[in-house]
Formats: structure tokens, sequence, C-alpha cells
């Protein structure tokens, strides 16, 4: 059941991050829509496979153009879809199983790239639509459906990772701060080259972090989730890694390399540099 | 008496001038109005290697690369070991002298030996080993050395400083060839007069006629991993897909080629990736999405053999099956085989124009044999090419994009109709679904869209007989010369032949069944058309060969009798 369809039969569980994912980008897409004059269908909203990639069937309002591929190859899509036609704007949904397991063989190309593209990762560290099972960002030792005795495997830490690979725009955000999430989904978008916004989005049925992000006081639970500074420097990456390493989430903008051209950029230089070829001329150059 | 056709074999190590005299003497020829054939293959390593390149010359058309060998130039010793017994009882063998010498006496056939290098050398020019062997190799055969000279001319004459000097040794290599033919008095016979063609020709090999092909049909994205046979595609790509609006890029993987290329067909460009079968195997799953999500683009599969990482320097034909049924789930992909290099072209075109008119994934199935094949064809009239671009929607939104059992126009991203493009089974507006009626309907549709490809034109000749051959792909030309002899013969069969695979023009099958036997010519274990043309209940029977080399003409023609029961 969605709003725009009632015939579409999938739905999130209650309380899911997800929901205030779609919520936000929602509002980004609305605030671009005012802000750029283009038309909803401007947008292509590319989606992973999992809970959080059917946020591509549950958006609701105007209807951006969607893409609903196979699991792990949302880039891929997004860089065809970019480079096809440079003047869309493109956005991937997708969670972390699918970005950081089967996917992650994908993220290095396109930073190298700085393709053009705004990246919404729904972490929940666990693989949802599957029901259950461990993921590249569940903690050593969790215990979850595929690792009855706890899991024997590190998580990644996938910040660290995108500033590694030269990801041009790294932000970090909890799916409940929905405003938050919105401004920086915007100006992701906004910005020139691969921008990632990494989102923590809780699976209440397989691994409630709530708690653990906001903190309970009558508890004496610490949040982990924590303000970036304005002071920060975003431009600087050592101190986008400073703001890594002390732990927890941070939330808000990391990194931002305002200066590189991106993907589309280059290679627009280089077609003005390189004169296109005629056919003719080009049959011709095989003649006896 | 005159001779109409010879077949020479060049061999030796990679970067002994192999290639170059055999491309060069070829070259040469056709130029002069001989049809030309040429055949390479390639060592695996690097540097050096062993490596060979037939080229046959011929005064009419050259449907194979020819099965015995007039002349073998052998470069050094191990080339001459591996290659001598392929050379015909009157043949002759011409070998590097300044590389070894021939001691033993159990081969009857004649040999001559000439230093190649140290005669370059003489002339100034180290680099024109190649223009002897040519020079030596024209007087062999009688053909005017002025042939070569203006061939040298035309090569050299580019502008630079030192082209007169370059042109000059060149020309003396190839005089110094010619005396040592002379000298000897070794004389294989007279090629006879060419009657060049009254049209327009132009030299060009199998992956180069894809790639012209496709830039013909307005390709606007390429996107692929480099792998062998199919690389030079990719390359051709990046040096001229260029300006406004077109991309191509070297992906990191075969994965991502394919996802992307589906990526930009959605978004309503004409898009392309080459791959051959390691790589074709890691596309299935994004060739099932193609289909699932109706996008338009065309996969160039050029074969090599073997499974696995397989004999990627050979050919063979085993990747048929892969190619129309390459992914899980219900799928029936189109596939075009071109059969020789001038088809390449023309199925190049097809295959974009299939893309967008049924909507949904075409492999173009090529292979070794004929993505190195140098050969002369008709220039292509580009006037007379149609091109054929996907119905699009251009209405307002609220669209239902997958509505109905059959194609219905596609929206493109920017302008009014969203969906969702959805790999999961989906309703009308793409949004997914698990309702049995919706997966009836769905599949329905995407096979009812085969229907708009099953016209295409296809060969029948002599088909009052029971009996019919019918090769697929590459083999095609070896099998018309067989099948030329036996009609000489006056053995009574029929001939059919088309590069439209699946869907099979629908005219054909039908002929087809009215049959006793088909007889199918195909580089693989299995037999793969040949059971598939009996799963449409049609009588067919393979001939196979499993070397990593094409077919023999005298071999085809031993194994056709042996069907048709004249043996
Ligand atoms: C190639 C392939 N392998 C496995 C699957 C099954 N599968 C579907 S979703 C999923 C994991 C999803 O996890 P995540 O990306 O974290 O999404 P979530 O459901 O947690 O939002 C898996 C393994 C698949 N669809 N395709
Ligand atoms: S299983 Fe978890 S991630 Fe999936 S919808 Fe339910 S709460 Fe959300
Ligand atoms: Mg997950």
């Amino acid at each position: 059941m969605s709003v725009n369809n009632p015939e579409y039969d999938f739905k999130w569980c209650p309380g899911c991050g997800d929901f205030g994912v779609r919520r936000a980008l929602e509002k980004s897409l609305t605030d671009r829509k005012i802000a750029t004059e283009l038309p909803m269908e401007n947008n292509v909203v590319v989606a992973g496979i999992g809970c959080s990639g059917n946020l591509v069937h549950l958006l609701e309002g105007d209807r951006p153009y969607g893409f609903h591929g196979v699991h792990g190859r949302s880039l891929p899509a997004a860089m065809g879809i970019k480079m096809g036609s440079p003047d869309l704007n493109v956005i991937v949904v997708a969670g972390d199983g699918d970005f950081l397991s089967i996917g992650m063989e994908h993220i290095a190309p396109q930073a190298a790239r700085n393709l053009n593209v705004t990246a919404v990762i729904m972490d929940n560290a666990v693989y949802g639509l599957t029901k259950g099972q461990s993921s590249p960002t569940s903690e050593f030792d969790m215990i979850t459906s595929s690792t009855p005795y706890g899991k024997q495997e590190e998580k990644i830490n996938p910040l660290k990772l995108y500033l590694e690979y030269g990801v041009s725009f790294v932000a970090s955000m909890m799916s409940s701060k929905i405003k938050d999430l919105a401004n920086l989904i915007n100006i992701g978008m906004d910005h020139k080259g691969f921008s990632i916004v990494h989102v923590q989005s809780p699976c209440t049925t397989y691994n409630d972090t709530y708690q653990l992000l906001k903190g309970n006081k009558k508890l004496g639970i610490a949040p982990i989730a924590w303000e970036i500074p304005e002071a920060h420097d975003k431009s600087d990456i050592n101190a986008a890694h400073d703001i890594v390493d002390k732990g927890g989430v941070p939330l808000g903008i990391l990194f931002e390399d305002k200066l590189r051209a991106s993907f589309d950029e280059n290679i627009n230089k280089l077609n003005e540099k390189v004169k296109p070829r005629n056919l003719d001329k080009v049959i011709e150059s095989f003649s006896i | 008496m005159k001779k109409n056709d010879f077949v020479m074999r060049f061999a030796g190590e990679g970067g002994q001038g192999v290639v170059t005299s055999a491309e060069g003497f070829a070259q040469a020829a056709a130029q002069e109005g001989y049809h030309i054939q040429t055949f390479a293959t390639f060592p695996s390593q690097i540097m050096g290697g062993p490596t060979w390149t037939q080229t046959r010359i011929s005064t009419n058309e050259v449907l194979s690369s020819g099965d015995e060998l007039d002349v073998l130039v052998a470069f050094n010793e191990e080339a001459y070991m591996t290659h001598k017994d392929a050379v015909k009882k009157d043949g002759v063998i011409i070998f590097n002298s300044g590389d070894f010498n021939i001691d033993d006496d159990s081969s009857s056939i004649k040999a001559l030996g000439i230093p190649f290098d140290e005669l370059a050398k003489s002339t100034g020019n180290t680099r024109a080993a190649n223009m002897v062997v040519m020079g030596a190799l024209a007087d062999l055969v009688n053909m005017p050395q002025s042939i070569l000279e203006s061939f040298v001319t035309n090569k050299f004459t580019r502008g630079r400083p030192n082209d007169a000097e370059i042109i000059s040794s060149n020309i003396e290599a190839l005089s110094l060839g010619k005396l040592e033919i002379e000298k000897n008095n070794f004389h294989l016979g007279e090629l006879a007069a060419s009657t060049p063609p009254k049209y327009e020709q132009i030299l060009i090999n199998g992956n180069a006629a894809i790639s012209v092909g496709a830039l013909a049909a307005e390709l606007d994205v390429f996107i692929g991993y480099p792998i062998s046979p199919a690389t030079p595609i990719l390359l051709w790509m990046e040096q001229r897909l260029i300006g406004n609006g077109k991309f191509v890029h070297q992906s990191s993987s075969e994965i991502e080629s394919i996802i992307a290329i589906i990526g930009a067909g959605y978004s309503g460009k004409k898009a392309m990736t080459s791959t051959a079968g390691p790589g074709f195997s890691l596309m299935s799953e994004g060739i099932g999405l193609a289909w699932m999500t109706e996008i338009p683009i065309v996969v160039v599969n050029v074969q090599r053999g073997g499974p696995a990482t397989g004999l990627p320097t050979k050919t063979e034909q085993s990747d048929l099956y892969a190619s129309i049924y390459p992914a899980h789930g219900d799928v029936s992909i189109p596939v075009i085989a071109p059969g020789t290099v001038e088809e390449c072209f023309y199925a190049s075109i097809k295959a974009i124009n299939w893309a967008e008119r049924y909507q949904g994934p075409v492999v173009l199935l090529s292979e070794h044999a004929l993505a190195e094949r140098q050969t002369n064809i008709p220039k292509p009239d580009i006037k007379k090419i149609k091109i054929e671009n996907r119905l699009t929607y251009t209405g307002e939104n609220g669209y239902k994009r997958y509505e109905g059992e059959k194609l219905s126009p596609m929206p493109i991203p920017g302008k009014p109709g969203s969906y969702v493009a959805n790999g999961s089974e989906h309703d009308d507006w793409g949004d997914t679904t698990h309702l049995p009626q919706r997966h009836i309907e769905m599949t329905n549709r995407r096979f009812n869209k085969l229907k708009l490809l099953e016209n295409e034109e296809y060969e029948s000749i002599n088909n009052h007989n029971e009996i019919s051959i019918m090769p697929w792909g590459g083999s095609k030309g070896p099998v018309q010369e067989a099948y030329k002899n036996l009609i000489e013969e006056g053995v009574e069969i029929g001939w059919f032949y088309t590069m439209f695979l699946n869907p099979l023009p629908k005219k054909l099958l039908d002929e087809l069944k009215e049959k006793k036997l088909i007889i199918v010519p195909e580089l693989n274990y299995r037999g793969q058309w040949s059971s598939i043309l009996r799963s449409y209940g049609i009588n067919a029977k393979s001939i196979t060969q499993y070397t990593g080399l094409p077919f023999k003409v005298n071999y085809l023609i031993e194994q056709i009798k042996k069907n048709i029961n004249l043996e």
C-alpha cells in the first residue's frame, strides 16, 4: 500500500528509520523543485534492493523518476543515467548491505571519477529485507540470524572509507532529524561531484538502535550521536578524519571539496578538445 | 596455367614482422583489386611468443582463409617445425636463413632460405624485413612489383621530412626480396590478373565493422572493460565516440558496464557494451534486468573458447545457449550473429535498431575468427541505412508505463511520464507486486514484444531438396565454400542461413520444419544450435568441432557427405 498506488504490496515496520529518510528526501526534492524551477521529473531516484531501496515506491507527492535495479548496483546505474543525460539530478537510495557489502566495489571508481550524484545511505547495521542477517556495519560479536553465536568480523567504518576513497562530499546524519537530513541532502545535491549522506536509520524489528543514538537520561545512557561543531573546517580532510576518529555518530558535514571538477564537467572539457568524428570520413579511412 | 587463388601463412615470433608482412601483402593485393582475407592468431604472451597470420588472395570472393598452404613463410625454426605439414605437396616454403637452416630432408617440399634481416639491414632500414618478404612473395607468384611499390609509396607518404628516404629503402628491400627468387629461379606459379569490382571497397575486420556500424546507427554511449578478443571495440570507441551528448568510458568491471549502459538506455540514450565469455557471464543478472525493465541496450559478445578463462585468443561458437538464455527466470534474449565481416557492420546497426524497436536487450554475437579477420567488402552506402528510434511517450504525467500486454511508448526522464523502471515484478506503474495475474500479464508482455523481430531476411537456396545445410555465425564462409564444391559435384542439398538466430524469422522456421534433415556445422561440443532447432520440432543434426580453430573446407565436405550417406 502506498499513497500513490494501493496495489503496491510492501510496508515498512512501525517505527522504521526509513520513514524519516523518506520525509527528508521528499522535502529536499520539493525544495529543489522550487529553487531550480525544474519539474519533479528532472529527478531520478536510483534505488538499491532492501527495505531501504523500497523508498522509491513509497515517496509521496509529486513522483520523480525511479530506477529500481538489482542488489548492489545502484552506483553503476546512476553513472549511466547521469553520464547519459547530465542534466538530470540523480539520487541513490540504498542500505548498508546493498551499498557496503555487495556494492562496495562501485564506491571507489565513482569517487575517483567524482560522479555528480548524491547517495543517501540508510544504515541499520543489518539486512532488513532478508530478515535480520549481519551486515558490514554490524558490531563484532553481534548476534543476528546468520551469526547465531556472534559475528566474527570487525565492523567497517563507512565514513572513514568514503574519506579514504576520495568521495568529495561526506555527511553523516540520523533518520529522526528530518529537517537536518533534508538540509544535508539539499547541500549534497547542490555539490558538484560525488556526495554521500550516510544516515543511521534504525531497524526496529532486527536492530533497534534508537536508544543508543539518542541516549536515555533515565537509564543513564549517553547518546552516541553528536553534532559536529560549527568551527569544523569542512575543506580540511585531516579535520574530517579527526571527526571520525572521535567515534560515535557525528552529525553534519565532515568533508566538502568545492574545488574539484565533477566527472561530467571533465568529460565535457574533453569533448570540447577533441573534434567529433564524421561518419563518412570514418568509413573513408578504411578505403582500400 | 594461371592460378586464381593463393594461400600464404606467415609464422614466427611476435615482433618479427609476421603480421605486418601478412597484412601488408594482403592490403597491396586488395588495392590491385584482388579479394583477400586474413586470419590471425595471437600469442598469449605480450612480448614475442609464437604467432601466425594467414593471407588468402584470390581473383574471386574469398569465403574461408584456406585449408592448405601454397606458401609458408617461416621466420624462425619453431615456426617451420610447427607449420611445415600444413603446406600442400606442390607448395613452397620460404624461411629466414639468417635465423636457422633446414637440414632435415624428410620434407619433400621445396624450400628457399632468404636472410630477411640482413637484406633489410643492407638497405639501411632494419625495419624493412617485412618488405624483403613481400618482394619475394610477389615475385614467387609473378605479381608485378609495381603493385607493392605503389603500396609502399602510399603507406609512407605521411608528410614527414624523411618520407622519401623511408620509401626508397623500403622499395630497395622489396627488390632485394625479388632478386632472391629470381637468382634461384624459385617460382610457384602465376596469379591470374585481378578483375577489380566496379563498386568502391573498404578493407576492414569484424571488430571495426561492428564499431563503425554502431556509429552509423547513432550510438550515444559505450562503456566497456578490456577483454580479448573484444578489446579493440572499446579502444575504437574511446577514439571516436566523441562529441556533444556522446559518452564513452572504460568501466571498472563488466558488472559496472552492463548496469551503466542500462542506466544510459533508461535515460533515453542508445547504449552498447562489448565483452567476451568471462565478462558475458558477469553480465547475466544485468541482461535480465534490461529484459525486465524493458530498456534498450546492446551487448556485443565476441566469443572466445571454453568456459571460465578458457581460450582467450582462440575461436569458438560455444556461447549460443548463454546468449539466448543468459539470465535466470523466463527470458529469451534476441540474438544476432553475423557470419561475415560485412555482416558485422549491418548486424551492429540491426542490433541497435532491434533494441530500440522492441525496447530491451539485444546480444550481438560475434567471434574471434570474425573479429580479427581482415577482408575487402563493398563500401557501405550510409544513405541507404535505416535507423530506428524507440517509441517515446510524449503525454502528461500520470502515465502507466507498463500497461497492457504489448509494446508501449517509453517515457524519458526529464520529461513528463515518471515511473519506476523496476527489476522486481511490477504493476503497470512499475511498482513491485506479487499478484499472480500481474506476473502472467507482464511475462506475456515481455514475450509478446519478440514478435516485432520475426520478419527479418534469410537465405534459402535449392530448397526443393529434402536435406539442407544451415551454418550460423562465422562458420558461414567455410560452409559456403564447402557447399559450392558439393553443388559443383552434383550433390543434391539445400542451403539456409540467417544472422537472426533469436527470434528466428517466422517464415524460415516454417520452411525448416518441412525438411527431412538440417545439417548444422558449428564450433562447439554440444551442438548448441541444432539442439535449439530440435526443440522447435526441426530435425537438425550438428557437425561439431572444438579445436579453437575455424572449420576446414575439406573436413566439412567429408562430414556433410557422411551425414547424407554419400560415403
Ligand atoms: C544478487 C542478490 N543477492 C542477494 C539478494 C537478497 N537480498 C535482498 S535485500 C538484501 C540485503 C539488504 O540489506 P540492506 O541493503 O542493508 O537493506 P535493508 O533491508 O537493511 O534496508 C539481500 C541480501 C538479492 N536480491 N540479490
Ligand atoms: S525490517 Fe527493519 S529495515 Fe525493514 S522495514 Fe522493518 S524495521 Fe525497517
Ligand atoms: Mg540494512
